[in-house]
């Protein structure tokens, strides 16, 4: 007797047990980056930069080569690895603890440079492998073990919107923010993340995909009150939508 | 009053008695708790003071040095890979005489990355110009801290202190740790009364640029200041037990030295376990003791020398190691006791780390090694 799979584990996963707290959008977003590797044919050319934060464990499930950074340095590991290897496609993969927090500056200057990479970033709003501390993007108000009465703007400044900071940058050449909130937006999602490596691997320049991904367990929320969180609070302060797109068909010239 | 709590609480709560006016730090596996606490308190309304979450460590280090230049009592709390990131800053603010207090929740360092304890991270900023002293309980993690102002605010030191404490086994474990009451502390910490501060009213600079004409003059003052530091830490401790009924703190700890024949010298929370072991050696007829370093910069060789005195052979146990030559505390004991004109055969082993564990049998097992081969970096307890 035939059997038909409706679903099954991508081969760009190992097959390892998860780690991450029930409701957490880490899962998906690791598949999303598994699955490109391998529907693009990229197993075997393919690097990713792990961060430090609740992915740290990344090359546990993907089944490609990755490498470990200093909290926050994923894009300064990243660019010296892709100029060894131009031809690899290699990313970063950075939660908002480590690529807006205490890595802003090597972002910023790797996306200034037009490093020809790709980033992913999750933003889930709070330090969540240190168990839920306030982060740059913590919304106002939010409660966290740092700030138990709310993020106060006086004291605390504002959520920090990196796709926007980015975007003045002439080295920028694509930046979608995303919410991950239901199942369409994941395949929209994974749309957003292959054009950013198709634009890597066309040699057009950097490119960085925000995800708003749910964290249950730090906000205080069910699983599905977290997908709401992300739709109803979350992105009114970090709207979704393409914030800047200067992708063309042609590969870029001397590519 | 008397509580059962973790380390980080027992920390955090000496913190809160001491009333900094200044918080910053960032938060890192397993110092989390610590900054938790705080910024709880400062939430509750039951501790005065501005807890300022920032960037990163080296934000953090950056803003306390800041802010204790402007003249306020400033409080942080780092880790490993934070501690490491804060190195440059930790420089400047030793440089700069900040009477910073910092606690240090032991934890390996990558790479290969791992949260567990041991002490390479504090051992690796040994040279930054930061008072350092090791907790061995959960009472004494907050005792410290007390002691530690009182240290680094004395004019006549006016150096940065840093508190150690093993993470996990003390910033998480559980013990009944006794909380003094705030008007007791005050008795024991007056307010922080700079003697030089930013000021417009007395224009000063800090951390100016010296050339070759000056620097080596202002390393010496540092120095001197750090050995100075040696005749005080006694000093303030003899004070801490007047005051408040127990011993923490110092120089060195003795434990069973007087007729001992073997020694192992060690710092931190593994000294509960040596002198477990000990005491069990001591019902099997062997003479054996403990020197617990509770002060480790500046190194007290002194102390280190008289109470090692008679004793034949010594085993130094570091849960650290400078790669490629010998644990940290092993080279400064082999130079303490030469210069002191021992004759100890001394032995040094490499213990501990990223976490694995150190049990009495380990402790054995050096006893055991030390009447072997002579080594100067031994692994316990290395697999095949």
């Amino acid at each position: 007797m035939s059997q038909t799979y409706l679903f099954k584990r991508t081969e760009g996963l190992q097959d390892a047990p998860t780690s991450f707290c029930p409701g957490c959008g880490h899962g998906i977003l690791l598949r999303l980056v598994a699955e490109l590797v391998w529907e693009l044919g990229l197993r075997g050319r393919t690097v990713g930069v792990a961060p430090v934060g609740c992915a740290v464990t990344a090359y546990d499930y993907w089944n490609f080569d990755v490498t470990e950074a200093a909290h926050g340095r994923a894009p300064a590991v990243a660019t010296g690895i892709k100029r060894v290897h131009p031809d690899r496609l290699v990313f970063t993969y950075q939660g908002d603890g480590d690529l807006a927090a205490i890595g802003t500056a090597e972002i910023v200057h790797a996306a200034n440079r037009g490093e020809n990479l790709t980033t992913v970033f999750v933003n889930n709003a709070v330090y969540g492998m240190t168990r839920g501390q306030m982060a740059p993007t913590t919304m106002l108000g939010q409660k966290t073990t740092t700030t138990a009465a709310g993020r106060d703007p006086r004291q605390h400044g504002y959520p920090l919107r990196v796709c926007e900071m980015l975007a003045g940058l002439d080295g920028v050449v694509y930046l979608e923010r995303l919410a991950l909130s239901d199942p369409a937006s994941v395949r929209r999602i994974k749309a957003a993340i292959r054009k950013g490596f198709e634009c890597q691997l066309s040699g057009q320049g950097f490119s960085l995909i925000e995800v708003l991904s749910p964290c249950p367990v730090n906000w205080n929320l069910s699983p599905v009150d977290s997908l709401t969180y992300v739709r109803e609070v979350m992105s009114p302060v970090f709207p979704p939508g393409v914030i800047k797109d200067r992708t063309c068909q042609k590969p870029a010239p001397g590519v | 009053m008397k509580d059962f709590i973790e380390g980080s609480d027992a920390v955090a709560r000496a913190v809160a008695l001491c009333r900094p006016g200044v918080i910053s730090a960032y938060p890192i596996t397993p110092q989390t708790h610590i900054v938790e606490f705080l910024a709880s308190m400062v939430a509750d309304g039951k501790l005065k003071s501005q807890f300022i979450n920032v960037e990163s460590e080296h934000s953090a280090a950056s803003l306390v040095l800041g802010a204790s230049a402007a003249g306020e009592r400033v409080f942080s709390a780092s880790s490993s890979q934070g501690l490491i990131l804060m190195s440059e800053v930790l420089f400047n603010i030793a440089g700069m005489r900040m009477p910073v207090v910092l606690a240090c929740v032991n934890r390996a360092l990558s790479a290969p990355i791992n949260i567990w304890n041991d002490q390479q991270d504090s051992m690796a900023v040994r040279d930054s110009g930061w008072i350092q002293l090791y907790a061995e309980t959960g009472q004494e993690c907050g005792d410290l801290i007390f002691q530690a102002y009182r240290l680094a605010e004395s004019p006549e030191v006016r150096v940065p202190v840093m508190v150690c404490l093993d993470g996990y086994l003390l910033s998480h474990g559980l013990e009944v740790v006794d909380v003094p009451e705030a008007a007791e502390v005050d008795k024991f910490l007056p307010p922080y009364r700079p003697t030089e501060k930013l000021d417009p009213a007395v224009p000063m600079t800090f951390g100016p640029l010296a050339g070759p004409d000056y620097y080596l003059e202002i390393r010496h003052d540092l120095h001197a200041a750090m050995r100075g530091a040696l005749k005080l830490i006694p000093s303030i401790a003899a004070d801490f037990s007047r005051q408040f009924g127990r011993n923490s703190g110092g120089l060195v700890e003795a434990y069973r030295l007087e007729d001992a024949e073997l020694a192992i010298v060690a710092a931190g929370s593994v000294c509960g376990t040596i002198k477990e072991a000990i005491d069990a050696l001591r019902q099997e007829g062997v003479k054996a003791g403990l020197l617990r370093l509770v002060t480790y910069r500046p190194f007290p060789e002194e102390a280190v020398s008289a109470a090692l005195a008679g004793v034949g052979r010594v085993a130094v146990l570091d849960k650290a190691i400078s790669l490629g030559a010998t644990g940290p505390i092993y080279a400064d004991l082999a130079t303490a006791l030469v210069r002191g004109k021992h004759q100890a055969r001394v032995n040094g082993y490499i213990a501990g780390l990223g976490g694995r564990d150190i049990t009495i049998e380990t402790i054995r097992e050096i006893f055991t090694r030390l009447s072997g081969e002579e080594v100067s970096a031994g692994f316990v307890g290395l697999k095949g």
